[in-house]
C-alpha cells in the first residue's frame, strides 16, 4: 500500500485527469457494447479484437506517411462493412438463441481474429506517433498529452453524433424500437435483420474509432483485445443497457477508479483491481435484488 | 464400395508416408546430424521466434559449405527438423516429446523465450537430450540441477545491473536512489533481481519498485511517480511492450531522468518506431555488432551483420547472432567428443571454452555461459534524426561515449 498519491496534491489531480481521459475512452468502446446488448441481446467477446483491428488500420495509415489520426475517420468506415459481413456471416445465425450461444460465438471470432491479425500483422508491438506534444498544467507539475486530450475530444464527439442519429433517424428510430420490442417492431414493418446488421456495423465502427485513437496513444498489439473487452463488459454491467450518460459516468469513474488503485495498490493490481470491482457490483446488485423481492412478498 | 477403397487407399498413402519419414529422421542418417527444434513461428513470439529460426539456419548452411562437422574421421552435415510450438509452452513440451521419441532425435536445439525453454527443459533432460539454448535467459534454469541443457546466453539477472554501476560510477563511486518497473513475468522479475542485488551491493536505494502488469501499455502512473521522487536511474523491463511505452510515455510526460535503462530496445525498433524520443535510452544487449569478438565462421561481428543482412534482409537482432552460436558450439562439442554418444558430448559440451563471433563460451555447472558480459548501448541520434545503438559499457568494448546525464527535455 502506497498513500504517496494523496501526500501530493498534484498527483491527485493528475491521477483524476488520466483516470476520466482514459475513462472516456473505455465509455466509447463500452457504448458500442451496450447498443448491441440492449439491441440484439448478444454480448460480444470479440468487441476488444475489433478495437486491436481498428487500431491497426490508422497504425497502418501512419506507415504509409499519412496522420494516424485520419484513422479516426476510415477506421470506422472499414469496420462498419467489417461488422456487417461478420454480422451475415455468423451472428445472424446465432442472434435469435440463448445469449450462452452467441457467447460462444463471438468468443471464437475472437480467437479466430487474434490469430488473423498475428498472422498478417506480425507479434510486434506496434504504435502511431502523431507528434501532437503536450499540455502542461499547474506550473509544470501536471502533464496531460495532447494525444489523450484529443483521443477524449474525438470519443465525446462520436458520442454526441451518434445520440443524435439514434434520436432523428429513420435507422436510429428503427435501432431503439427494436430493442424495445423486436416481435412489435418487427409487426409494424421495421426489418429487423436490416438493423441488427447496421447495429452491428455501428458497433464495430465504434471499435475502429476507439482503436485508432489507442494507437495513437498508447500502443497494440494483436493479443491485446481482452483488457478493452472486460472492461467495456464491467461498464455496462455498472451502467445497465441504454443508459448513454450512465455509460459515460461508469466509464470515467473505471477510469478513476483503475489510477488510483495504480498508485495504491500498484501497478500490478491494475487490472485486478477491476475484476474485483466487477465481483463487487454483481454481488451487490444480487443483495439489492434480492431485498426488493422480499419487499414484494 | 468405391468411396471405401478411396478411403483405404488415402490411408495407406498416409502410412507409407509416415512410416518412411519416420525412418529418414533418426538422429545421425548418413552424412547428416539431425538436430530437433521447436519454435515459435506463430502466436505471440512469432517474430523473435523467426529471429531464432534465420539465425540457426544461418549457421546451418554457413558450417556445412565450410566442410561440414569430422566425426571419427567422416565428415557430417548439420540438418534441423523444426515444428512451430504456436509460442505455447505446453505445446513446446509435446513437440519435445514427439522430436526425441517419434522422430529419434537425439540432440536439441533451444526455442525461444525462457518460458518455453522452462517447458522443454524436464524433456530433454528426462530422455538425456543434450540441448544448447540461446534464447532462455531465466536464471531459475539454471538452478535446477539440469546436466544436459546449455544456455549460450548470459543469465538474466545480469542484463541491467551493470547499468546502476555505470550509475554509482558516473556519481563518483556514491550510491544513487533507483526507480524500477519491472513487468511480471520469469525473464523480468530475473532481471529485477539482479538490479536488486547491485543496489545491495553499491548501498544504492530503491525509491519505487512497480510491477508492471501482461497487458501493459500504459505506464503514466509510474512515470508520475518518478517525476515527483527524481530518481538517479529509472530501470525498465517489460520486453517489447515495456521499452515503447516507456519511450512514448516518457516523451509525452517529459519526464526529466539522468539514467534510463531498459532491455528489448532491439527487439522494440526503438529507434526506427520513436526516432530523436529514444535518444539516450540505455540498452542491456547480449550482443552487438561492434563488438570485436571473432571466429573462423561468421570471422566477426560486423562480417555476421552484413552477411546476415545479406540472406534476410534487416540487421540481425542479438536473438539472431546467439542462436546461430548455438550451432558453432554444437560442432565444436562433436568434433571433440569424436562421437555421437549424447553422454560423450554432452560431457564435451560441459567442457566447452571458445570464442565466437558472439563471444566467449564456457558453460557454469548449471549450465549458463559465465564467460561472457552483457554489454549496454545508448541510442545516439544525429541532428538529421538518424539514431544509432553505440555501444558504450563494458568500457573495453565502447565505441562511443555513454552520454550522463541525459539532457533535461526543455533543453532537447
Amino acid at each position: 500500500m502506497d498513500f504517496m498519491v494523496f501526500q501530493y496534491p498534484m498527483i491527485t489531480v493528475q491521477a483524476c485527469l488520466d483516470g476520466v481521459l482514459l475513462g472516456i475512452l473505455f465509455a466509447l468502446i463500452a457504448y458500442g457494447m451496450a447498443l448491441q446488448w440492449g439491441v440484439m441481446n448478444i454480448i460480444n467477446i470479440a468487441q476488444g479484437d475489433l478495437v486491436i483491428l481498428g487500431g491497426y488500420i490508422a497504425y497502418f495509415m501512419y506507415l504509409y506517411g499519412i496522420h494516424p489520426a485520419w484513422g479516426v475517420i476510415v477506421a470506422p468506415v472499414i469496420m462498419y462493412f467489417l461488422g456487417v459481413l461478420i454480422y451475415k456471416l455468423v451472428i445472424n445465425k446465432v442472434v435469435d438463441r440463448d445469449l450462452f450461444i452467441s457467447i460462444l460465438a463471438t468468443f471464437g471470432i475472437s480467437i479466430l481474429f487474434m490469430q488473423l491479425m498475428n498472422f498478417a500483422f506480425g507479434a510486434d508491438v506496434v504504435l502511431a506517433n502523431s507528434d501532437y506534444g503536450t499540455t502542461m498544467l499547474f506550473n509544470n507539475n501536471v502533464v496531460l498529452p495532447n494525444s489523450k486530450l484529443f483521443s477524449a475530444f474525438i470519443s465525446i464527439l462520436f458520442a454526441i453524433c451518434l445520440v443524435i442519429y439514434m434520436k432523428k433517424s429513420k435507422l436510429g428510430r428503427a435501432i431503439r424500437a427494436t430493442a424495445q420490442n423486436a416481435r412489435a417492431a418487427k409487426i409494424l414493418g421495421v426489418d429487423t435483420e436490416k438493423v441488427y446488421a447496421a447495429t452491428f456495423g455501428i458497433n464495430a465502427a465504434l471499435c475502429g474509432v476507439a482503436g485508432a485513437l489507442i494507437s495513437i496513444t498508447f500502443t497494440i498489439h494483436p493479443y491485446m483485445g481482452l483488457p478493452y473487452t472486460i472492461r467495456s463488459f464491467m461498464i455496462v454491467i455498472v451502467a445497465g443497457l441504454g443508459n448513454l450518460p450512465g455509460v459515460a459516468m461508469s466509464g470515467m469513474g473505471l477510469g478513476v477508479f483503475e489510477e488510483f488503485a495504480d498508485y495504491i495498490l500498484g501497478t500490478e493490481f491494475r487490472i485486478g483491481s477491476v475484476f474485483l470491482l466487477l465481483v463487487l457490483i454483481l454481488v451487490y446488485r444480487r443483495f439489492k435484488l434480492s431485498r426488493k423481492r422480499e419487499y414484494l412478498k | 464400395m468405391r468411396l471405401n477403397k478411396i478411403i483405404l487407399s488415402f490411408v495407406s498413402a498416409l502410412v507409407i508416408l509416415f512410416s518412411t519419414s519416420v525412418a529418414s529422421f533418426a538422429k545421425v542418417v548418413g552424412d547428416k546430424i539431425i538436430l530437433g527444434a521447436a519454435i515459435s513461428l506463430t502466436g505471440k513470439y512469432s517474430s523473435n521466434g523467426v529471429h531464432t529460426q534465420n539465425g540457426y539456419n544461418m549457421a546451418v548452411d554457413r558450417i556445412n559449405s565450410m566442410g561440414g562437422v569430422k566425426v571419427g574421421g567422416k565428415t557430417y552435415k548439420f540438418d534441423i527438423i523444426y515444428y512451430d510450438d504456436e509460442s505455447n509452452p505446453k505445446r513446446a513440451a509435446q513437440l519435445a516429446e514427439r522430436l526425441i521419441s517419434q522422430d529419434g532425435v537425439e540432440f536439441m536445439l533451444g526455442p525461444y523465450s525462457s518460458g518455453l525453454t522452462k517447458a522443454i527443459a524436464p524433456v530433454t533432460e528426462k530422455y538425456g537430450v543434450p540441448m544448447v539454448e540461446a534464447n532462455g535467459a531465466s536464471r531459475s534454469l539454471f538452478t535446477k540441477g539440469y546436466k544436459y541443457l546449455f544456455a549460450v546466453l548470459a543469465p538474466a539477472n545480469l542484463y541491467l545491473d551493470v547499468a546502476i554501476d555505470l550509475a554509482v560510477e558516473k556519481n563518483n563511486g556514491k550510491p544513487v536512489t533507483v526507480a524500477m518497473a519491472f513487468e511480471q513475468d520469469a525473464f523480468s522479475q530475473d532481471v529485477r533481481l539482479g538490479v536488486l542485488d547491485a543496489i545491495e551491493r553499491t548501498g544504492s536505494k530503491k525509491v519505487i519498485d512497480d510491477k508492471l502488469p501482461k497487458e501493459l501499455n500504459d505506464m503514466a502512473a509510474t512515470l508520475v511517480k518518478v517525476k515527483q521522487m527524481k530518481p538517479d536511474v529509472l530501470v525498465v523491463s517489460g520486453h517489447t511492450k515495456g521499452a515503447l511505452t516507456a519511450i512514448r510515455q516518457i516523451a509525452e510526460m517529459k519526464v526529466d531522468v539522468p539514467m534510463l535503462a531498459m532491455t528489448h530496445c532491439d527487439a522494440a525498433k526503438l529507434s526506427k518506431q520513436h526516432g530523436k524520443n529514444s535518444q539516450y535510452a540505455l540498452c542491456a544487449s547480449q550482443w552487438h555488432k561492434t563488438l570485436t569478438y571473432k571466429d573462423n565462421f561468421f570471422k566477426d561481428g560486423m562480417t555476421y551483420a552484413a552477411d546476415f543482412e545479406k540472406e534476410f534482409g534487416y540487421d540481425p537482432p542479438y536473438q539472431s547472432a546467439e542462436s546461430s552460436a548455438a550451432l558453432l558450439v554444437f560442432k565444436d562439442a562433436f568434433e571433440r567428443a569424436n562421437s555421437f554418444d549424447q553422454k560423450k558430448v554432452r560431457d564435451a559440451l560441459a567442457a566447452t571454452n571458445m570464442q565466437t563471433f558472439y563471444g566467449n563460451i564456457k558453460f557454469a555447472p548449471g549450465g549458463q555461459n559465465v564467460d561472457k558480459p552483457m554489454v549496454l548501448f545508448q541510442v545516439m541520434c544525429d541532428d538529421s534524426g538518424k539514431c544509432e545503438n553505440k555501444v558504450v559499457a563494458p568500457t573495453k568494448w565502447a565505441s562511443a561515449k555513454l552520454i550522463h546525464p541525459v539532457p533535461k527535455w526543455s533543453e532537447r
